[in-house]
């Protein structure tokens, strides 16, 4: 990873965003990989990835509610900052700038889909 | 030229106009405009099943160094851009963005001021358009330009490496000569030749309303420093220039992987006046010792757009980036996205008529030409701060002032935004004019009369990259 290239480098373990905060800002991913934890009753429970171009922490832009996840690097990552004010008035102009975020929620979507499944799937097969 | 077609020039009919399965579009220029309208347009078709042929025809082979694969530019992606282009998907890697800028620092005769971005991020990128200076022998990276096209060659356009002779219209489709060849119908014709070309003279003959833009010159120098000398001096800062040398109007000072980029713009720029700039002891002070103002690795005398097309579309035509509306002295790539991108829905969701690209297109348009007239204000403002030392010092004053503070940063958002770019210039002469920001200059005043007394003693130190003094501003 080269030093000079955009976006700001993240040790591995450190925190982008923490969970419960209010941010304005979203993120991309540049080079390597963050992982999405939720912190409940003192535990961690990863929740998701995301590696080089994929976009993270695009929720609290769009529903104003305080981050619901914590996002920290998994070993050395380049991460690039998104500023909610831009990135609205850009959509303002240029709504095609909103196929890739529908495109990432859906995939979010699917994957949580794929989980409740696997969740279920567990449950019916202890109480089973 | 040839034109058969009786059809007077809005009456394409809409139904006809509308892009289809196999449609065949011609790009005439492979710059940023032209290979971010063909990967836009083939990524929004592909999402809605269409397929489209797209030739781009670009003679320059942009891997090459020097002049022959340069589009001759000072090689900056803005804030918005890289932000954009991120959300886009559009990655540029490392190799593409030669130098991560993550602060600016302003240069007068009365002292510096270095302003850096939130977080210490890389949140601009200065690029190389074409293989770099005349004088690379083993280019170190991705020509910016080159990557750009790979990415349109890549969702399936045809790069047709020709010289456009002539462009012309036959039963009513827009129609592409290249040398020797016979002409070839297209069903829209997009220009993104840049103003640099004697072609653009071709579509005013055309009959399609089309009269080029005002232009005015640039000098663009580069330097070889060597990474590691540009690391210990330049740095990741872009430094541009506030001087009182007469017809300078704006200067800058651009790191890029082994080089410098000096940018000038003013009035009837020329050799002499790069010279005058590159001899200021306030561009030698962030200079290594020893620099060779003269030993410049290559030198070109660009023109840019200053004043728009009033009229950048037809039927079945679009111009798009600097050969139709671009953005003030600022952001030319910037510009040239958001009309590439604007032109590409048009021509998917809306038609290649007159009319589509009058009411989907034109819109993005004004709101640069907009903006822009609001840009000669806020360029007035600092010419105004050229001419007079006390206005320097005030700027100077009250920026340094914010950070030791750790007040809001209105004024360094100001400076941030008129050197970057990165937000309209009615936003920022809206922040100019901030009711506390003239407070913030008054409480400055006596401070900034004192040191002017005290200047006719004292002569002002040069900044240094190491000077430890130098504060730092948020943006």
């Amino acid at each position: 990873m080269s030093e000079a290239a955009l976006g700001r480098f993240y040790e591995d373990g450190e925190v982008i965003v923490r969970q419960g905060e209010v941010g304005d800002c979203m993120y991309v991913v540049q080079d390597g990989v963050v992982e999405i934890v939720r912190e409940a009753d003192g535990h961690e429970i990863q929740v998701g990835s995301a590696g080089r171009n994929e976009v993270v922490g695009e929720m609290a832009i769009f529903d104003r509610h305080p981050r619901s996840a914590t996002i920290k690097a998994k070993g050395r990552a380049r991460v690039l900052t998104l500023d909610k004010r831009n990135f609205l008035r850009r959509i303002n102009e240029d709504p095609a700038l909103a196929f890739r975020m529908v495109e990432t929620l859906s995939r979010r979507i699917r994957l949580l889909n794929d989980q409740v499944v696997a969740l279920q799937a567990q449950l019916d097969q202890r109480d089973g | 030229m040839t034109d058969t077609s009786a059809a007077p020039p809005d009456s394409t009919a809409d139904a006809d106009a509308a892009l289809k399965d196999g449609s065949r579009i011609a790009v005439i220029g492979g710059g940023p405009a032209g290979s971010m309208f063909t990967y836009f347009l083939l990524d929004m078709a592909e999402r809605v099943d269409m397929r489209l042929d797209v030739d781009i025809y670009e003679p320059r082979p942009f891997t090459k160094p020097g002049p022959a694969g340069c589009n001759m530019c000072g090689g900056i992606v803005s804030e918005s851009l890289v932000q954009n282009l991120a959300v886009d998907g559009v990655w540029l890697s490392s190799d593409v963005v030669q130098r991560g800028i993550d602060s600016y620092v302003l240069h007068t005769d009365v002292g510096s001021v270095r302003i850096a971005t939130p977080n210490d991020e890389m949140r601009i990128g200065a690029v190389h358009r074409g293989g770099g200076p005349r004088d690379v022998t083993e280019a170190k990276w991705e020509s910016f330009d080159h990557h750009l096209l790979s990415n349109a060659t890549e969702r399936g356009a045809k790069v047709i490496s020709t010289r456009v002779e002539e462009v012309g219209r036959a039963n009513g489709h827009p129609t592409v000569r290249v040398k020797g060849g016979e002409p070839v119908s297209y069903d829209l014709v997009v220009v993104a030749t840049g103003v640099n070309t004697s072609i653009l003279k071709t579509f005013e003959g055309l009959g399609i309303g089309y009269q080029r833009p005002k232009l005015t010159k640039t000098l663009i120098r580069e330097y070889y420093l060597g990474e590691d000398v540009i690391a210990q001096t330049v740095g990741t800062s872009m430094h541009v220039f506030l001087l009182n040398i007469p017809r300078l109007e704006f200067a800058a000072v651009i790191p890029k992987g082994d080089y410098v980029t000096m940018c000038l713009l003013g009035d009837d720029i020329d050799k002499e006046l790069g010279d005058a700039f590159a001899s200021a002891p306030e561009v030698r002070a962030i200079m290594p010792e020893g620099w060779d103002a003269g030993a410049a690795s290559c030198q070109c005398l660009p023109h840019i757009n200053i004043h728009g097309v009033e009229k950048p579309y037809a039927d079945r035509f679009v111009f798009i980036g600097d050969s139709g509306v671009t953005r003030l002295y600022k952001d030319g790539i910037g510009a040239a996205y958001r009309t590439a991108k604007a032109a590409a829905r048009t021509a998917l969701f809306e038609g290649v008529s007159e009319r589509a690209f009058r009411e989907n297109f034109m819109p993005v348009c004004q709101s640069i030409h907009g903006d822009n007239r609001i840009g000669e204000y806020a360029f007035v403002l600092t010419r105004i701060a050229q001419r007079l030392r006390i206005m320097r010092r005030a700027i100077i004053a009250i920026t340094r002032d914010e950070q030791a503070n750790g007040r809001r940063p209105r004024l360094s958002g100001v400076l941030w935004d008129i050197f970057s770019g990165s937000a309209p210039y009615s936003d920022i002469f809206r922040r100019m004019f901030d009711p506390m920001l003239a407070v913030r200059g008054i409480a400055a005043m006596p401070g900034v009369l004192v040191s002017t007394i005290r200047s006719t003693e004292l002569a002002p130190g040069p900044f240094r990259h190491s000077d430890p003094g130098t504060p730092e501003v948020k943006a």
